[in-house]
């Protein structure tokens, strides 16, 4: 069996979380403590990934960055960059798709806690950065680790918006999951089971992590 | 001191409210804002530390300007000094106790006044522990201490105390007069508690349909303090019984409950859970303290 396509899921899924994490805690700030009038807009677009059929995200961004478009050929000819049909492509891909799996767990986290702890911190002289690092992070433990497991997870389960930027190049792109419909498309039964097996038992182990997370060791792992 | 006129359109669940308050309190005093729940005491607490924003007006403490709504002056929280007691005590749950004291130390500063607080607040002994695993006594505690290692120029409480039980807020209450005598503190407090306000403030001022009224002395306040000498009892009905030609009124006063027996006449229109006054006028009352004596009852 090929592990390629595995090595590949795994650090796409890690290099994901990691960047997803550094962009969701500012969103998620902003959409748990703003008042604007525009936050429901935004939080709309936030979520809009849970609905939309992968292909669409697939093919904007494919238009996006098409080095035949304008935007596209700017990054080419400027920054030596082309993002489609390249990791740095999936990367782009798998951060909007999996976007809401981590906003919205540290939103809600935000939310929860009282927001007194907040105005407490900044009555005793800190920042806003001080009091989001030593006080508000730390007490949503909880919430952050299921927003990574759930982006982790979520991004070893892509197919469709890879399939559309990224295309099926055998150690570039081939992740996984096109990896299974490759095999399938062979005939190759074995070597699809092999994959199928493998992201399975792995989705399994993450999620379960989340739910017993959520119910009696909770209180263990957060005291 | 604190100096302060602002006005604020407050949106409540009974309509809107408009708060236009003039307040001056003298440095190393302790004023009480007494009013109904929804009067706005928690807004006005929350406008003097930078949680708020006034409409316009101007907040000077100690001659330096926290909000001037004319040259768009508005310091944020942090560079206020100011401590402010939460109702739900807000102490980080992820930090210890004595973490929770260190955290307000700016750098550089000199770490002893944590010392010092742990001493006089006497929680030497919990300060490993987490806030969960506190009384609300203790909570209380913690949270002045932590609200004082930054020496505030001004305290702000938003009943504070309105949480423990008897015995624990007397022991506070101390705790507080003496802390606010040893920093020279300004205190600004809100509270319900008549007995509470009758030990600890200097001055009470009422917040009512937004005006807060001129500062008395609690005892004035109150109507306790009177020329002859005569005797007032103000409290609350919380029964009434008639006992031969009279009436006996059940009353809730200072935390005690009051029997008294008083003429019908003047009962005349008054229902249980009404705020009444009672005095005596060539009658010779007849009071029992039920809760503290109960055996005098006859």
């Amino acid at each position: 069996m090929d592990w390629d396509p595995l090595i590949l899921t795994f650090k796409l899924a890690l290099v994901t979380t990691v960047l997803l994490f550094v962009i969701a805690v500012p969103v998620a700030y902003w959409l748990a403590y703003s008042t604007s009038r525009v936050r429901p807009v935004i939080e709309t677009l936030v979520s809009m990934p849970l609905v939309l059929p992968p292909t669409v995200v697939g093919f904007y961004l494919l238009v996006t960055f098409s080095p035949g478009n304008f935007f596209g050929l700017w990054l080419e000819e400027w920054l030596g960059l082309r993002i489609i049909f390249s990791f740095s492509g999936l990367l782009i891909a798998s951060i909007i798709y999996s976007f809401p799996f981590m906003v919205q767990p540290i939103q809600a986290g935000f939310s929860s806690l009282p927001v007194s702890l907040k105005e407490a911190s900044g009555v005793l002289g800190k920042s806003r950065w001080t009091t989001l690092i030593h006080i508000l992070l730390p007490n949503i433990k909880p919430a952050i680790l299921t927003g990574c497991i759930l982006s982790f997870a979520h991004t070893v389960g892509e197919f469709g918006v890879v399939l559309m930027i990224g295309g099926n190049i055998p150690g570039r792109t081939k992740v996984a999951s096109i990896a299974i419909y490759d095999e399938v498309e062979a005939l190759n039964y074995s070597a699809a089971n092999a994959y199928s097996l493998i992201l399975f038992l792995i989705a399994f182990a993450l999620l379960l992590t989340v739910y017993s997370m959520k119910g009696r060791n909770y209180k263990k792992l957060f005291p | 001191m604190i100096a302060l006129d602002i006005t604020k359109k407050l949106d409540s669940p009974t309509g809107t409210l408009v708060l236009d308050i003039q307040l001056n309190v003298e440095k190393g005093r302790i004023l009480t804002i007494y009013g109904v729940s929804g009067a706005g005491k928690t807004s006005l607490l929350r406008m003097i530390a930078g949680l708020m924003t006034p409409d316009s007006g101007s907040i000077q403490i100690n001659n330096d300007t926290w909000f001037d709504s004319a040259s768009r002056t508005n310091l944020a929280p942090r560079h206020r000094k100011v401590g402010f007691i939460f109702q739900d005590y807000a102490l980080f749950p992820n930090m210890t106790v004595l973490q929770n004291l260190q955290y307000p130390l700016e750098k550089g500063q000199d770490s002893s006044i944590v010392r010092d607080l742990l001493d006089v607040m006497e929680i030497q002994e919990l300060q490993d522990r987490k806030p969960a695993t506190l009384s609300g006594g203790q909570k209380q505690r913690v949270a002045l201490a932590r609200a004082l290692v930054n020496r505030p120029e001004i305290l702000l409480l938003d009943e504070p105390l309105s949480a423990l039980d008897a015995s624990m807020r007397t022991k506070l209450q101390d705790y507080l007069v003496r802390i606010q005598k040893a920093f020279g503190l300004t205190l600004l407090l809100v509270s319900h508690d008549v007995g509470e306000i009758i030990r600890l403030s200097h001055s009470v001022s009422m917040l009512e349909n937004g005006v807060l009224t001129p500062p008395e002395s609690p005892h004035a306040f109150f109507h306790t303090d009177n020329e002859r000498g005569k005797f007032v009892l103000q409290g609350e009905v919380m029964r009434i019984d008639m006992q031969d030609q009279q009436v006996a009124v059940t009353l809730l006063t200072g935390g005690a409950l009051l029997k008294i027996l008083v003429m019908e006449n003047d009962m005349v229109g008054i229902k249980t859970g009404d705020k009444i006054a009672i005095t005596a006028e060539g009658l010779k009352p007849v009071a029992y303290d039920i809760v503290r004596s109960p055996g005098l009852r006859s």
